[in-house]
């Protein structure tokens, strides 16, 4: 059991926990940020997809004791309100169906498009084929992140 | 117009009633039924009322005119919390932008068929949900005529106002929704014309879009409690295995860790279709303070399991059912004519073999749900496809009353079928009684893919046979699966050939089956339309003409009256594939196939386009014609068409458990391939055909078609045909 100091979307929490509790369970359990998905718990789905000093990572499989002095960004804090373009662009091309996995779709979309504004269709399938949508809603979401690329 | 009684859907407005006493409709929860935290925002700012006022279980109405609207069904991703509103919404002729939405909890007195299942929720419902809105219509019109002192006919409504033309006067719903709420329920109520529709039709965002993308807690998984636990369950890995000893005391006492115990379920009480799913009823239960420190200790767990009487490889499974396919007491389902006579005088026989494998459902959130269970009364939360029968079988194995007993629905996080089988339902309810505590019960990943139950594996063989002029004078059908069988008796292409025959088979099996998206059809449809297209070619025709021939019979001279689809619109929707995708312009370097299916009551025909990139088939496009009768939300069912479509294709390319020695294959998303970005199409294209007829679902239709319109594009851009899936064609299997 440790004491952590965490930086989460612009804020500092402390958490005390396992050495070992994945980022994830630590969002969920102890900070009551939902948004952040299971899906998996070994990084194959990408459900759980946080920012990590602005990369997109699975937070299932990163221990809390390996986050010291990183800034963490989850989909509560992408945006205050929900505008971020990448969250107006799936609301304007309707993405979502069941909707479970469009946090961590949305989290990598918007990682990628901080780091490639202006992404090729090869660029925006490489960056989302860690992204498991069971709905099949891969259309859309290709679709939306070339729309927010205008946003 | 259509007048209507309101017999159909009186119960969810008599509850109202009888509540209030004497008939006398007082809102029940009048002044005080307004519950923020269950209402749902919708994607503007909409200033909530201070009173609401229940016009009935399905309508509450606010002094300013806004209206909260019920959704009854679980919603599990097809979108039917925006469309079945939506209905109610058109009849009561609100303004959609004034529109709340609420998921209702399980209420067996107010609503009907709480069920995700079947594609049936908008077909179902559609009849109650438009009297559900103009029965409250008529009553706030009843209202303003009787405050005006002018008849009923002289008073109209228009998109949330009522209107009295003749003295130019006009009142908003909420400034008469508390008089409206006193009054008797009508006995008839009069229905829209389609063609004055404003709401159905239009293409309608998701009610829960701006939740779901800022990551709101919408879902069972993001739902708890003050003083809940988490709790885990370790199922035996081999079907029909128990619980010999395991180490309690060692596990009980890790970090985080409150108790750790066995449980064992009686389903015997349980119907007979849900048992079949629930061959795993007994468990290891981990209860602790987060879901992180009972998933570790779970790991931890060291189990001496029994050792099934039988033991299931699937291996051999194909051996199995090809045997069970040659057995002579096969059983035919459908006799028209005499096949093997028609055979002997054909000109060309065609006949192949297909087979699939077991399939699990994999929805993105593992199983899931919450529970407090006291002495005297149970509250659940969470997401369930069949609140109802769950509740039947909480009762019976909690041995609590159904009154005492309340399921709230939160958001699904994708079923497939496999939130259909409520054993986690029950499983977290005899948890919490157990501990005397509320717990939120959550499955590995492992566990929720290895607990079944699976789509069973399955095999079909066909045989037709073509006359001189190429005419299709006899069709045979045989299949065979795990627990069940895959044949449809009375489904195309019986009605449309003399000589048919159709038999099948069961196999038993240890391995737990149950219904997955589109059952049966889900490998029927697929096979049959790859078969189809090998006797079009046989026959030298195109693929389209040669199935269009066949519905033109079955409209003008049908064979047997027990075809249970309509040759027209059959005919209809391949007419219209073949006209959106220019189906008779050939291109070159783009291989097609074709399809067309009817199930769920709805008709799609699709086309699938390759192309060969880097020696690889890649799906570029796939274009839907569907017959859905009305289309409620074109929004909302172009997605469905579309998450049929991708589900279908990754299903056909890569979904595959096998059993080896009773132990599953695979248990995670390392192991099972799930179709993801790369694999996806380009580009999906969806056209509905216009019509008034009553509308029907879309969660499965278009996925059963598009495995065997990919195996016929497939065969134009390899030159081989697919007869057993996984196709795996991505692997360049084929070269």
């Amino acid at each position: 059991m440790g004491q952590f100091t965490l930086n989460i979307n612009g804020t500092t929490k402390q958490v005390k926990v396992e050495n070992d509790t994945p980022l994830l369970w630590v969002l969920r359990d102890h900070l009551k940020l939902k948004g952040t998905k299971f899906g998996c718990g070994i990084a194959e789905c990408g459900a759980c997809t946080v920012h990590v000093d602005g990369k997109a990572e699975r937070s299932c499989s990163i221990p809390v004791s390996q986050l010291h002095g990183k800034a963490i960004t989850t989909i509560e804090g992408l945006s205050e309100d929900g505008t971020h373009p990448v969250q107006k662009a799936w609301l304007q091309h309707d993405v979502a169906q069941c909707g479970y996995c469009q946090a961590g779709q949305i989290m990598s979309a918007s990682a990628l498009l901080a780091k490639n504004p202006k992404p090729n269709d090869e660029e925006i399938t490489e960056a989302m084929n860690g992204n498991i949508c069971r709905c099949g809603t891969y259309v859309r979401i290709k679709k939306a992140i070339k729309t927010a690329t205008n946003l | 117009m259509t007048k209507i009684k309101t017999t159909y859907n009186r119960r969810s407005f008599l509850k109202v009633s009888a509540a209030a006493g004497g008939g006398l409709v007082l809102g029940f929860g009048l002044l005080n039924s307004c519950d923020p935290a269950k209402t749902t925002a919708i994607d503007y700012p909409l200033e909530l009322p201070k009173n609401w006022f229940n016009l009935s279980g399905f309508i509450k109405i606010g002094e300013n005119g806004v209206v909260t609207i019920m959704s009854p069904n679980p919603e599990i991703g097809q979108n039917v919390k925006t469309a079945m509103p939506m209905i109610v919404a058109e009849e009561l002729d609100v303004n959609w932008k004034k529109v709340v939405v609420e998921q209702a909890g399980l209420d067996t007195n107010t609503f009907t068929r709480q069920v995700a299942g079947g594609s049936q929720s908008i077909r179902k419902s559609w009849k109650g949900l438009r009297i559900a809105g103009a029965t409250v219509r008529n009553m706030l019109m009843q209202a303003a005529a009787l405050k005006w002192g002018v008849p009923l006919e002289e008073v109209s409504t228009l998109s949330g106002t009522i209107h009295h033309k003749a003295s130019n006067r006009s009142l908003g719903f909420g400034e008469v929704a508390s008089e409206a709420a006193t009054l008797k329920v009508p006995e008839e109520v009069t229905l829209k014309d389609i063609k004055d529709f404003s709401i159905i039709g239009n293409p309608t965002k998701n009610v829960d879009g701006k939740g779901i993308v800022t990551g709101k807690p919408l879902f069972g998984m993001d739902y708890e409690e003050e003083g809940m636990l988490y709790a885990t369950v370790i199922h035996p890995p081999q079907f029909g295995s128990g619980i010999d000893s395991f180490n309690q005391d060692e596990v009980s006492k890790l970090l985080g860790i409150t108790s750790v115990f066995k449980l064992e379920i009686d389903y015997s009480s349980a119907p007979k279709w849900q048992q079949k799913a629930f061959a795993k009823n007994n468990m290891i239960v981990v209860v602790g303070n987060s879901t992180w420190e009972v998933f570790k200790a779970a790991r931890q767990l060291k189990v001496q399991w029994k050792i099934p009487s039988k033991i299931e490889n699937t291996t051999n499974d194909k051996e199995r059912l090809t045997a069970l396919l040659e057995d002579k007491n096969i059983k035919p389902v459908r006799k028209d004519g005499d096949v093997e006579k028609a055979f002997q005088k054909s000109t060309k026989i065609i006949e192949s073999t297909y087979s699939a494998p077991f399939l699990p459902h994999n929805p993105m959130a593992p199983m899931n749900f919450f529970a407090d269970v006291t002495a005297d009364k149970a509250r659940f939360v969470g997401p369930i496809q069949t609140p109802e029968v769950a509740l039947g079988m909480l009762t019976d194995i909690l041995k609590l009353p159904k009154e005492k007993i309340e399921i709230q629905l939160t958001r699904i996080g994708g079923g497939f079928g496999r939130r259909l089988y409520g054993n986690f339902v029950v499983e977290a309810g005899l948890i919490s009684q157990k501990i005397g505590k509320p717990i939120k019960l959550i499955y590995s990943r492992e566990e929720d893919m290895s607990y079944g139950p699976f789509r069973p594996t399955y095999k079909i063989f066909y045989k037709a046979a073509l006359s001189k002029a190429n005419e299709l004078t006899a069709f045979k059908v045989k299949g065979a699966g795990s627990q069940g069988s895959p044949v449809w008796p009375d489904r195309f292409p019986a009605g449309t050939v003399d000589n048919f025959l159709a038999e099948h088979r069961k196999m038993p099996s240890t391995i737990a089956t149950g219904a997955w998206r589109a059952p049966k059809s889900n490998f029927t449809a697929g096979v049959e339309q790859a078969f189809l297209d090998e006797v079009a070619e046989a026959a030298d025709k195109d693929p389209i003409d040669f199935r269009i021939e066949l519905f033109k019979k079955a409209e003008t001279n049908p064979v047997g009256d027990k075809n249970d689809y309509d040759p027209k619109r059959y005919r209809g929707v391949l007419e219209l594939i073949r006209e959106k995708s220019n189906w008779d312009r050939k291109q070159k370097g783009l291989f097609r196939g074709v399809a067309a299916y009817f199930c769920h009551n709805s008709y799609v025909a699709q086309v699938v386009d390759i192309k060969m990139v880097n020696d690889t088939p890649k799906v570029v496009k796939v274009w839907n014609a569907v017959d859905c009768g009305v289309v409620v939300n074109p929004e909302g069912a172009k997605n469905q068409i579309e998450g049929g479509v991708i589900d279908g294709l990754g299903t056909a390319m890569f979904g595959e458990v096998t059993f080896n020695n009773g132990y599953i294959s695979k248990r995670n998303f390392d192991d099972y391939k799930l179709i993801r970005q790369k694999d996806a199409p380009l580009e999906i294209e969806t056209f509905f055909v216009e019509n008034n007829i009553d509308p029907t679902g879309l969660g499965e239709p278009s996925l059963p078609p598009v495995i065997g319109a990919l195996a016929n594009a497939l065969y134009q851009a390899t030159g081989k045909r697919y007869y057993n899936q996984p196709f795996n064609f991505t692997k360049n299997s084929f070269f």
